[in-house]
């Protein structure tokens, strides 16, 4: 039997879907357009940048390819980071600890700083999992005051102003090598982040892209399961009991939850 | 104000293995039985799809719930204690089932040498071998006495396993054959035999077949699926409280769970326990549960805590040595008692990521029984393994040395070495001091107002020169067993006891022994000071062997439980004489 306010639901869904034949929800023409911040108005140019992206782009953004538009991932918005610019740092950082290379994919295009958006919007982000009570001694992250959510942010503008003392540019327009010089001193330990250890903050900064290129794709990283394809990983296989006494290396297609949870 | 709640004939703190036990044996024996768990209501139902290493082996979401306790942890008198505050590696858990729902499977017996630790010390050694500050004793039970209830426990659990060359005499068969045989296993074996070795097949809590256990209860055959320490089993195919000990209470009618149920103290009068008082967590009520006999068998933390908190038993004072509750804290350290080598294969590729808990193979011949102290500079020893559990991908990233941890280089590497890596590890007996034990920590507290539990640990010579010398026999093996790259994590004089060094294992804190003088519980489990008191589980071990714990914890529980139906249907009083000590 189905469900009357599913149904409903899904047309409304339908019916959303038609309106946004760009593929970007309500495209970035009609928002522009119909708020009136393009005509200049209240808003200046640096926050239209930061919540829109450069609106001359518009005419390369609407020119995207079929394949681009069917990838495009519902899920894929900021959830935590509401700072566009702390969040092409992050994009930046992951990047280059988990790099784009012969291999496959790097860690923007498994979708790491959107899976870590999402943890640091979580428990994660808050530590509420975890215990709380003071006095807070020790300069790990964990053992902060500040959630990781406050720390990550701390962080990442850190990365930023650096970036700018020292290279005269943010840290997303960095060169590469310019980035990797302020990571290589925050995994040092040599960057003041109150009363954080910054090697640890790295530390947990690279666990997070290991994390984000490696969890289950349900988690928003590890896209179309990429991660594990690059490792042979196989996933959520119900049983090795076959394959547990040969010599050969047995290469399958990866199982991700979705395929293997029960669903009704 | 409590509400009192009407008499049981015994209330269990805790459904792990020694509570889940207990639970069985008491009730399939008519006595009502009221279990009481901290953690959720958790089934098998619970993992059924539960394949996300995210959640289970990197959070550790069966891990204790931190938010309402924790221990602190330092290394010497003079420092104060810090909160291990997220979900490191401290494997004790939370829920229906406890600790043992998500543990590997590694069913061991621990050696005779290891029940009569200081007698045999002392015959081979002389006695002037052991330091002076080396709280090692004899646990008042020989393994003779204790083996028919190893058997027993084996037995439930449907251990898969074959026999130990080099182990001591068992009364039966393993209940299942061993588990598969993979590639690494057979090249571990092969190279330890080479190098004149005794290797056995681990002995397994994952089921090589299906199996019914003595109590009716059946677990399905192991399917290598990988997600198994750590994890719930997807299908009923780790032997676990739930589907076994636990399962066979419930069947009685006489056994009640009440999840959420936090214990705070065990009451008492004179030299009886009246019952415990513990808080509803989800409704913040408080309850006096009375019964007859009270069974504490939470994890060694839960366990040495209750007994200080509720002022049972004479807290272990390290300046005097006078004192027994806190005291023999031992475990399998990370950093150091748990450690193992890399070997690195340019032209092998295995399947790494198939594989399930306690797939494996072990040696002993440099364990207790078998290595000559005279020509060590440390005393026991070591057993040596090789294990398939599965490698999931983020934990998982093995690289040579000089690898970067991130990079192009580590992307590199990590991807090309992931199933072209094996590891030999092994475990460390860990020996008391009297400088390491547990207290109450007096400025944290638990969110019912309580001190947290505080662990003052610092490591010796004794641990350090014992992970250098296993490690040097684990990379003969490894080169022999035709790895490009061996490599081994360096022990200095500067590695220490810290937080991420508490993996699993923790023992001790209510020690077991022949006398009051050196024990809080006989061999039964029973508390000399309050007869009806039971305090069941790896807390009264006053060391760690060689092995996982687990078996050795079974077979406790079940010699527990004789008592506990001895005293019941007896007039009361100790189950047995306290041995006079000749104090020197």
């Amino acid at each position: 039997m189905v469900d009357d306010n599913f149904k409903d639901d899904q047309e409304q869904k339908e019916k959303v879907d038609s309106k946004t034949d760009d593929g970007q929800g309500v495209s970035r023409r009609s928002f522009i357009k119909n708020s009136g911040i393009a005509a200049g108005g209240v808003v200046g140019g640096a926050l239209l940048g930061g919540l829109l992206g450069n609106p001359f782009e518009t005419e390369e953004t609407t020119s995207q390819t079929d394949s681009q538009k069917q990838e495009k991932n519902p899920t894929e918005a900021r959830m935590f980071f509401t700072r566009y610019e702390d969040f092409v740092v992050l994009e930046q950082a992951t990047e280059r600890i988990f790099p784009k290379d012969n291999n496959g994919p790097g860690a923007i295009e498994l979708g790491v700083p959107y899976f870590i958006d999402k943890q640091l919007a979580g428990s994660r982000g808050t530590n509420a999992n975890e215990y709380r009570e003071g006095p807070f001694v020790g300069s790990k992250v964990v053992d902060s005051r500040l959630t990781r959510g406050q720390i990550f942010i701390i962080a990442l503008r850190k990365m930023n102003s650096l970036s700018n003392e020292r290279f005269d540019t943010p840290f997303n327009e960095a060169e590469e090598e310019q980035q990797m010089d302020i990571l290589k001193d925050f995994e040092a330990g040599e960057i003041d982040m109150k009363d954080v250890d910054s090697s640890d903050f790295f530390t947990l900064l690279r666990d997070s892209t290991i994390e984000g290129a490696y969890a289950d794709p349900l988690y928003g990283g590890n896209r179309n399961m990429d991660g594990w394809r690059m490792k042979e990983y196989p996933g959520s296989v119900a049983s090795y009991a076959d394959i547990m006494e040969q010599d050969e290396f047995v290469k399958m297609d990866p199982v991700s939850l979705t395929d293997y949870q029960q669903k009704s | 104000m409590a509400i009192k709640l009407d008499k049981t004939d015994a209330v269990i703190v805790g459904t792990g293995w020694a509570g889940g036990i207990a639970a069985a044996e008491l009730t399939k024996q008519g006595y009502k039985v009221v279990a009481l768990e901290r953690g959720e209501d958790i089934s098998s139902e619970d993992f059924i799809g539960s394949k996300d290493e995210l959640k289970y082996e990197v959070r550790h979401d069966l891990y204790q719930d931190r938010t309402k306790e924790t221990i602190t942890t330092r290394n010497t008198t003079d420092e104060d204690a810090k909160p291990l505050r997220d979900q490191p590696t401290d494997t004790n858990g939370d829920g229906t089932g406890g600790t043992s729902t998500h543990w590997a499977g590694w069913t061991f017996r621990f050696l005779p040498f290891d029940f009569e630790i200081r007698s045999k010390i002392e015959e081979k050694y002389g006695e002037d071998r052991i330091p002076e500050d080396m709280s090692i004793q004899d646990w008042g039970i020989i393994y003779d006495e204790l083996e028919p209830y190893y058997d027993k426990f084996e037995k439930t659990a449907g251990i898969s396993g074959e026999e130990n060359p080099l182990g001591p005499e068992r009364s039966d068969d393993y209940p299942n054959p061993p588990m598969k045989e993979t590639p690494s296993i057979r090249m571990f074996k092969e190279a330890a035999e080479a190098l004149g070795y005794h290797p056995y097949r681990t002995p397994s809590a994952n089921m090589s077949q299906q199996y019914e256990n003595p109590d009716g209860e059946t677990i399905n055959a192991c399917v290598y699926c990988s997600f198994c320490e750590m994890y719930g089993c997807d299908f009923g195919a780790k032997a676990d409280p739930i589907v076994t000990v636990l399962k066979t209470a419930k069947k009685t009618d006489n056994f009640e769970i009440r999840n959420h149920a936090y214990v705070t103290r065990v009451l008492h009068d004179d030299d009886k326990a009246s019952g415990v008082l513990y808080v509803d967590t989800q409704t913040g009520e408080e309850y006096e549960q009375p019964a007859d006999i009270v069974v504490v068998a939470a994890y060694t933390y839960g366990n040495t805590r209750l007994m200080l908190l509720s002022e049972i038993g004479e807290p272990y004072n390290p300046e005097t040595g006078e004192g027994i509750i806190g005291k023999n804290i031992t475990a399998h350290y990370g950093n150091l008692l748990f450690t193992g080598v890399d070997g690195f294969f340019e032209d092998k590729k295995f399947n790494s990521f198939a594989g399930t808990g306690a797939l494996g193979a072990t040696l002993d011949d440099y364990n207790g029984h078998q290595i000559d102290n005279n020509e060590t500079d440390f005393l026991h020893g070591f057993q040596l393994n090789i294990s398939q559990g599965g490698a999931e991908p983020i934990s998982n990233n093995p690289v040579p040395k000089d690898t970067p941890s991130w990079g192009k280089e580590f992307k590199e590497n990590s991807l090309y070495y992931t199933n072209r890596h094996l590891g030999v590890g092994s475990m460390e007996a860990c020996l008391p001091r009297e400088h390491n034990f547990m207290d109450l920590d007096p400025r944290y507290n638990d969110i019912f107002g309580d001190p947290l539990l505080r662990l003052t640990v610092k490591f010796t010579d004794q641990e350090r020169n014992l992970a250098k010398y296993k490690i040097e026999k684990a990379k003969e093996i490894m080169e022999e067993m035709g790895a490009d790259i061996v490599e081994a994590p360096e022990i200095t004089d500067e590695t220490e006891f810290n937080q991420d060094s508490i993996h699993s294992h923790t023992t001790g804190g209510v020690i077991m022994g022949d006398s009051p003088e050196t024990s809080a519980v006989n061999n039964y489990s029973q508390m000399w000071e309050k007869e009806n008191l039971f305090v069941v589980g790896g807390s009264s071990f006053p060391h760690i062997g060689a092995y996982n714990p687990t078996g050795t914890i079974g077979a406790l529980a079940y010699r527990a439980t004789e008592g506990m139906v001895e005293y019941l249907e007896g007039d009361g009083g100790l189950l047995i004489e306290p041995k006079e000590e000749d104090k020197a």
